[in-house]
């Protein structure tokens, strides 16, 4: 009883802090649900951070995900600027105006305009608040940016006793109100807000940052504070784009993508059979990466290809060469993109890699892959991406496109190119173990030439042959032939070629030394056949003189039995007379 | 007494048009009205129209001025407009504001 009774208030515990969902992708995310219901949350960051932006999306997306409607008081900008601004970002503002589903006022205080004479307060702008939220009956308020009372007053005094008053107000409304302020103090650049807003507003603070580093510019976003609820810590980047904002979560933050069994061809035969002979897993990241013109690009045209042709969807992201020069180098060794383009079934996306951030890049990739749903995805290459930021970032980034790759069932393939001179297998480990299947290309210099070499340095949960092939590119397409390995090293290219002669010469010889004395069997089978003929023919002609004898013998002695008995029986004759002649003679004697 | 009500004084070729920005009757308001009034018979006698706009009552009204602070004056003639935010205690200050110097 008491047990249940515990464990009942617990759960109360949990639940009692109502949250409600902004609708901004990845902030609830990371806030796991959204900002705290029936409270303010103050979102702070310098000039041009997306403060603004970021209550227009909290308004908007209520509107049309939530069905909440909301009031904005707007101290920085017009409404018809707002709108303006906010239309290319795709968040339709007049719209919603229009059908009083969100109120604006704009609050424009010029300080210049203004003498102050005495005691007043700002009952004015609580009239504006209220009479805002009961003309569309907001549940949700944004106040842009409140700090701006600050420049256009110079009572601070009053200011502070009626920005609390106003918190206390929003709660009693009970009204999810989101007010931005601007960062930093003149004494110090890093204090959360110009005036010290934080310390009015308790119960959720966002910062957004919008930083340069090697002429990149990243946000970020992090989450000071947030009482009463268990957050996300870290810095998020987030994006603003075509479609509004964006915060960037590690989407997956616990591994939990599936892992599909079922294998898809890498597009090059050789290369399948190498992989135990069925390929990738689905689903899964490969990283080809080699030297320049060691033929990574080739390999992910092939394994696009592949796809295509299996009437999957394929997206090829290009940062280095424009879809129409992929197209037409791959034709020449007879991989035809342009035709799963017209077929719909191939797209290309070509940018720049320095033409926006990470953050951009990733977020493209999103829309993109969001957009078309394709099976397999190729980033040729994401060196390029190396180039602008530091590689601690690079590998956030990729393991962010990693996971959202994967979470989505996309079999990815990564190119990256490596310095020549350096150890391949080492000069990536940074997003090496990120990767399930790790090609490696490779040039190998001898004999005056310079041929390529592949093979699969890792492919997780695959057998995978431990091989290095002859890559070969010609005007039939890739093939892989298995290279030599003599006492001077590896033997490839021409090199190979005559060692291949060499070994067919050998091999000519020696079959023909071994029909030379097949042929000597033979013979002598035929020598030893035609001697058995000979004495078989010999004995059968002996046999026949004997046998005819032996019938001779036979008969002769056949004849002299005859005449024996013959005799014999004459002899009887008188045989007879004689022995009664005898027994006579006999008697007679006796008588 | 009813605010909103105009005050008019005699009909000069330069006529004041001032309007006043309460909420309710607080304390504040009251002064302000009450220290605008006596200023503006001080300095503009007969000159002069008083509207008094009580946001409580009329909060669409608020907009139009910009009005934000309470209680806020504003001239709307003679142009262009200026604004005095408070309760009109320091008649220096609320003189300078009107552009209204003090005639010695």
């Amino acid at each position: 009883m008491a047990r249940v009774g515990r464990v009942r208030r617990k759960s109360a515990v949990t639940r009692s802090l109502a949250k409600i969902p902004t609708g901004i992708d990845g902030l609830d995310e990371v806030t796991f649900g959204g900002l705290p219901k029936g409270r303010a949350t103050l979102i702070t960051g310098g000039a041009g951070s997306g403060k603004t932006l970021f209550g227009l999306e909290f308004l908007v997306q209520g509107v049309e995900q939530f069905g909440e409607h909301g009031a904005l008081i707007a101290f920085e900008e017009s409404t018809a600027d707002l709108t303006e601004n906010v239309r290319s970002l795709g968040l339709d503002l007049a719209r919603h105006i229009a059908r009083k589903q969100i109120a604006v006022d704009y609050v424009r205080l010029e300080r210049s305009e203004i003498h102050e004479t005495g005691e007043y307060d700002l009952e004015g702008l609580f009239v504006r608040l209220d009479l805002a939220i009961k003309s569309v009956g907001a549940k949700r308020v944004v106040i842009d940016t409140l700090e701006v009372l600050f420049a256009g007053l110079s009572d601070y005094g009053i200011l502070r006793a009626e920005l609390r008053r106003l918190f206390r107000w929003l709660k009693e409304r009970g009204v999810t109100a989101i007010i931005t302020a601007e960062r930093g103090h003149s004494t110090n650049p890093d204090a959360l807000t110009r005036h010290g807003l934080e310390e009015f507003v308790s119960d959720c603070v966002i910062l957004l940052d919008h930083r340069v580093s090697d002429q990149l510019t990243t946000r970020r976003l992090r989450i000071v504070k947030y009482r009463g609820s268990a957050h996300g810590t870290n810095e998020y980047p987030f994006l603003i784009d075509a479609d509004g904002i964006r915060v960037l979560p590690v989407t997956s933050l616990g591994l939990q993508h599936d892992a599909p069994t079922a294998r898809v061809s890498t597009g090059t035969p050789q290369l399948d059979e190498m992989l135990g002979g069925r390929g990738l897993y689905r689903g899964s990241t490969t990283l080809i990466s080699g030297t320049a013109g060691s033929g990574k690009t080739t390999l992910a045209a092939a394994f696009v290809e592949a796809a295509c042709r299996r009437g999957e969807r394929a997206l090829y992201l290009a940062f280095e060469e424009s879809p129409a020069q992929i197209q037409r180098n791959m034709r020449s060794v007879n991989i035809d993109l342009q035709r799963w383009v017209k077929a719909g079934l191939l797209h290309f996306q070509a940018s720049r890699p320095t033409a926006f951030g990470f953050e951009a890049h990733l977020s493209e990739l999103h829309r993109v892959v969001q957009q078309l749903h394709p099976s397999v995805v190729v980033l040729d290459p994401v060196s390029d991406l190396c180039a602008m930021g530091s590689s601690l970032e690079l590998k956030s980034m990729l393991t962010r496109a990693i996971d959202y790759l994967k979470s989505s069932g996309v079999t990815a393939f990564f190119t990256s190119l490596t310095e020549d001179s350096g150890n391949a297998a080492s000069s990536e480990v940074g997003i090496s173990s990120l990767i399930d299947t790790w090609i490696l290309l490779r040039n190998m210099e001898s004999n005056g030439e310079r041929n390529r070499g592949l093979y699969v340095l890792k492919a997780r949960g695959i057998p995978h042959s431990n091989q290095i092939r002859e890559f070969r590119l010609s005007r039939r397409g890739i093939s892989l032939m298995p290279i030599y390995v003599g006492s001077g090293g590896v033997v490839t290219g021409t090199a190979r070629q005559s060692q291949e002669a060499r070994e067919r010469a050998e091999s000519l010889q020696r079959s023909q030394a071994r029909q030379r004395l097949q042929r000597a069997l033979e013979r002598k089978r035929r020598a030893l056949r035609a001697q058995v003929e000979a004495l078989t023919a010999a004995f059968e002609s002996d046999a026949e003189e004997l046998s005819r004898e032996i019938d001779e013998a036979q008969e002769e002695e056949l004849g002299l039995l005859s005449d024996t008995a013959m005799r014999a029986r004459m002899r009887g004759a008188r045989q007879n007379a004689s022995s009664t002649a005898s027994r006579r003679g006999r008697r007679g004697d006796r008588s | 007494m009813n605010r909103s009500s105009a005050i008019r004084g005699k009909s000069e070729p330069k006529t004041w048009e001032l309007r006043l920005y309460v909420a309710g009757q607080t304390p504040k308001c009251l002064a302000a009205f009450a220290n605008l009034k006596r200023l503006c018979e001080e300095h503009l006698a007969g000159e002069y129209r008083i509207e008094v706009i009580d946001l409580l009552k009329q909060p669409q009204l608020a907009q139009g001025d910009q009005i934000l602070a309470i209680p806020t004056l504003v001239r709307k003639l003679p142009e262009p407009m200026k604004k005095i935010i408070g309760d009109l205690s320091n008649t220096e200050r609320v003189l300078i504001g009107l552009d209204l110097r003090p005639v010695d």
